[in-house]
């Protein structure tokens, strides 16, 4: 079968990708079908129902990085979509001292008046970094050898930005911290070891990285891109409630959307994608097959091996795809008191990295396969903004925990309840009292992750952001443009560039590409 | 799921490694001339090259092919395994028949030919030139086929020329006169078991016996009593023979006629099926195999060059020899490798040929350098292009052999 812009095209996967990608393909004239094996659409972005009468964000759960230019495209407003009140990073001190982090000041007692002065340095700089480079997010990422026209534009882009938008003492600067550590950076500008470790921890979250770790200045980049386009929060009915939203979009753009429909094969004919077997023994034939899902459950699990080359297969094989952050949620009979928090602080993003070496050593533990003794916490309590996700009187928290390693040595079977309360037992030291209010918990591992989100190693991005796995070598080289050595089968998911994160670029980039192959 | 054999025992004061003949072939080496072959220690030339090579071409040859990578390949996927692995379509091997088989990597370049044998239903041999394990094992990922090495565990004899069913017949085998071309029969030979394959690498009527490493020195001693018997000559050959032969009768040597794609560094010096006469295996129909795509865009081009067969005027030895377009015309390639055949009282060579437009030069001449009394002199050769091979007996192919 060869490609027509009429044939009908399948989405492998409803992840908030694969909804953007879809939209976009239906608003361009295209007859799109998102087969999701989930009961519900959204993927990472969901809501969950974890005890009776509690509700929480399934895996995201602070909206940090939606792309405004998807939201408008997209009119996800009028679509239902409600971001939530803008909220800020605070940094718990044991004994109160909290730091409050803000776009651009950071407050909070025992804050040096250098070091609030070099916050806000310091994040206007770095965020004009991120915003350099903007051009390279919002595309495909040029391929370096053969390049079209589209790539060249957007490496001048790229090059204009960072020279003339940055100007030359930014440009020698950030060529400078590019390739070094955030370890290293923050003691460079920074003195007070608690914001110190705040600022880490957006450097090495959902990544197999501690903040020595090199490259992890991009990975706070990447995550710093985000704020470059708006503030945090938390979306009133968890994170399910975007992906409502850009399910609604996509249904009156005329997608149509299965869900409890997993799919199970990538079929081809004559070597292109030619439609799709479902679990159920359903096939379902299409021009176009695009997938949500990340590249080694694509590649090597829904294609199969032997339909593809075996170095291609290999390199596939060896991306790094381990998952290292594992998700909390419990149900509280009561509002947890933190000492010097005012309930209202209480429903911002709370971070537990005291210091720098807290956070280098929590990673330590993961690269021998053990989870962490003194983990990072990032902590959230949604209902306070939205009291209809627990009972009256009664609230859900939400945690992400780093480090959990997918290969836990030993397994995580035997393991997962001491993890459970052991995290527990670490908010109760910043929260007294935490663990008896405790009604109801559910402990998501990567492994875990993996068999309900269906994320082949759990992870947070589909895969690690390191250098040698972003941009043009995404998921890895030769396949970073969305398309794929398989005629007719594309990317749209984490797994391509520029990363994960509820932010719908690549589900954007991807559809813009396809479109543009003049396929589907 | 793979698994990957230990090298039991090896011991590293070893310089080179004695095959299981080793205790005959020291024996018979009179001239000490050793060369390694996969790390084993292995006659270049045993007593001098003419007799050798006539062994081959007039009465029978024997070699020690132990040395040979050897895989055993068996588990549910081993035929899908073995045919994503290899250009060609192997789905109708059937059991007891072995196949001419070549590899890719992902850009459809050559990694190494060798045959395949499918010793009984769902198990494979893969016989290679070079190394393999590595690429072996990636190419598994996601099927259930597991891949041994047994280039240790396996002694091989290759027994070739005119009289070599004679001589197996009188040594023992006797169920060899039905055995056809490329097919597989077992036997016992004074109560071992010996496979006999009906394959080579001399164009000739030839054989080949695989045996158990204990059962090496009895089965070598059965083919060489023979001789002794005073029935027919045997003689062993070194790898000086067979390269000779192998020329002869146009069968190519990954390493030597191309680099193989595993060795190449530089851009451009590795070479696809196509470009090394080996474009006849490639099947496009068949399921995916690695480099399909890579050889489909190659295959819609011009083509860019070709290893050719050339005889090449006179009998200096064209060793290394750039190639022309015209006695001192534009360079168009060089000799891979070359021989002086005695029995076509010709000059064979396989060489690398840069095509033109798609199109084969109209003249091929090369340039020879040789030595007269250590003085250097400089000669031009025309070369003709031979499509098929120099050398290809009849006798090669009848069943039964013809008795001589
Ligand atoms: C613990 C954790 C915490 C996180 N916290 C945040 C956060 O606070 N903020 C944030 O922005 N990001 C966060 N992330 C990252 C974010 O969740 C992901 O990057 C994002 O969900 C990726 O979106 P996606 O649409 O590309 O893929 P996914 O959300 O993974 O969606 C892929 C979809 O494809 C479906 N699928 C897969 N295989 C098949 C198949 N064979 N057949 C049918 N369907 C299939 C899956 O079921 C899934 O619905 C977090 C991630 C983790 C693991």
């Amino acid at each position: 079968m060869t490609s027509s812009p009429d044939g009908p095209v399948v989405i492998v996967g409803g992840g908030h990708n694969g909804l953007v990608c879809a939209t976009y393909l239906a608003m361009a004239g295209r007859k799109v079908q998102i087969l999701e094996a989930r009961q519900s659409v959204g993927g990472g972005a969901s809501t969950t129902g974890f005890a009776s009468g509690y509700q929480v964000s399934g895996l995201a759960h602070i909206l940090h990085s939606l792309n405004p230019k998807v939201c408008k495209d997209l009119k996800l407003e009028s679509a239902g979509l409600k971001r939530g009140e803008a909220i800020n990073t605070i940094a718990l001190d044991r004994r109160g001292r909290h730091l409050t982090l803000g776009i651009n000041e950071v407050v909070g007692a025992g804050l040096a008046e250098r070091d609030i002065r070099a916050y806000s340095t310091f994040k206007r700089e770095f965020r004009g970094y991120a915003k350099a480079l903007e051009p390279l997010m919002m595309n495909k990422p040029p391929r370096l050898k053969n390049m079209d026209r589209k790539d060249k534009f957007t490496l001048a882009r790229l090059g204009w930005g960072l020279r003339f938008g940055l100007g030359t003492d930014s440009m020698r600067e950030f060529l400078r911290v590019g390739g070094i550590n955030i370890y290293d950076v923050l003691n460079e500008v920074f003195e007070n070891p608690l914001l110190k470790g705040a600022i880490a921890v957006d450097a090495v979250l959902g990544q197999h990285m501690g903040p020595r770790t090199p490259g992890t200045v991009l990975t706070y980049l990447h995550r710093l891109w985000g704020e470059t386009q708006g503030s945090q929060s938390l979306p009133p009915g968890g994170m399910g409630q975007v992906a409502g939203a850009l399910a609604e979009a996509a249904t009156q753009a005329g997608v149509t959307i299965r869900t409890g429909a997993k799919v199970q094969r990538i079929l081809l004919t004559g070597g292109r994608a030619s439609g799709v077997l479902l679990e159920s023994g359903e096939q379902i034939d299409a021009a176009v097959v695009i997938s949500n899902a990340d590249a080694k459950t694509t590649f090597l699990t829904l294609v199969g091996t032997p339909e593809l080359d075996a170095m291609f297969a290999h390199r596939i094989h060896t991306t790094r795809t381990r998952g290292n952050v594992a998700k909390l949620h419990l149900a509280l009979r009561a509002l947890p008191i933190v000492a010097g928090l005012s309930a209202q602080q209480l429903g911002h993003r709370l971070l537990i990295a005291p210091d720098l070496r807290y956070v280098e050593h929590a990673f330590n533990h993961a690269k021998y396969g053990e989870y962490s003794e003194q983990p990072v916490l990032e902590i959230t309590v949604p209902s306070i903004a939205d009291p209809s996700l627990a009972p009256p009187g009664h609230h859900v928290m939400s945690v992400s925990i780093s480090f959990a390693p997918y290969d836990l040595k030993g397994g995580w079977d035997q393991q997962h309840s001491i993890f459970a309360d052991r995290v527990i037992a670490l908010i109760d030291q910043y929260a007294p009292g935490l663990a008896s209010q405790v009604v109801a918990h559910e402990l998501l591992t990567p492994v875990d992750i993996e068999a309900q989100y269906h994320i082949a190693g759990g992870h947070w991005h589909h895969g690690e952001l390191t250098i040698d796995q972003s941009f043009m070598m995404r998921p890895i080289h030769g396949v970073a443009q969305y398309d794929t050595p398989i005629a007719g089968l594309y990317l749209c998911g984490a797994a391509a560039h520029p990363g994960g994160g509820i932010t719908g670029v690549p589900g954007h980039n991807a559809a813009r590409r396809i479109l543009a192959m003049g396929d589907a | 799921m793979a698994s990957q054999q230990q090298l039991a025992g090896h011991d590293f004061h070893e310089v080179l490694k004695a095959s299981p003949f080793h205790a005959r072939v020291e024996e018979q080496s009179l001239v000490k001339n050793w060369m390694s072959w996969n790390g084993y220690q292995t006659a270049r030339v045993y007593d001098t090259l003419a007799s050798e090579y006539f062994a081959i071409r007039s009465s029978c040859s024997v070699m020690d092919l132990t040395p040979m990578e050897k895989y055993r390949i068996s588990g549910p996927d081993a035929l899908t395994f073995l045919n994503r692995l290899v250009v060609r379509d192997i789905s109708a091997l059937k059991p007891h028949r072995v196949t001419y088989v070549a590899w890719c990597n992902d850009e459809g370049k050559v990694l190494d030919d060798g045959t395949i044998f499918h010793l009984e239903p769902g198990t494979y041999r893969l016989c290679s030139q070079h190394h393999q394990l590595d690429w072996l094992l990636i190419s598994s990922l996601g099927m259930n086929v597991l891949i041994e090495e047994e280039t240790h565990e396996v002694a091989a004899l290759a027994v070739q020329g005119p009289t070599a069913c004679s001589v197996l017949t009188a040594a023992g085998f006797d169920t060899l006169s039905q055995l056809k071309p490329f097919g597989i029969t077992h036997t016992l030979l004074n109560g071992f078991e010996v496979m006999i394959s009906r394959t080579g690498y001399t164009g000739d009527l030839g054989y080949e016996l695989w045996v158990a490493p204990a059962n090496a020195l009895a089965l070598w001693d059965a083919v060489f009593g023979v001789k002794q018997r005073g029935l027919y000559d045997v003689r062993c050959i070194g790898l000086g023979a067979l390269e000779m032969v192998r020329i002869e009768a146009g069968f190519i040597m990954p390493g030597d006629d191309f680099n193989t794609a595993e060795t190449t560094v530089r851009a451009g010096h590795d070479r696809s099926p196509f470009e090394i006469g080996l474009g006849w295996l490639v099947d496009f129909d068949k399921p995916h195999f690695t480099g399909k795509q890579a050889l489909l865009k190659e295959h819609g081009q011009p083509i860019k060059r070709r290893l050719l067969k050339l005889a090449v005027e006179g009998n200096k030895a064209p060793a290394d020899s750039f190639l022309y377009d015209g006695k001192r015309g534009r360079r168009i390639g060089t000799i891979k490798s070359h021989t002086w055949s005695p029995i076509l009282k010709a000059t064979l060579a396989m060489a690398d040929i840069e095509y033109r437009n798609g199109v084969v030069p109209a003249q091929i001449w090369a340039e020879i350098y040789y030595q007269k009394e250590l003085e250097w002199r400089a000669t031009w050769a025309r070369c003709t292009i031979s499509k098929a091979p120099f050398w290809a007996h009849p006798r090669r192919s009848a069943t039964p052999p013809q008795r001589c």
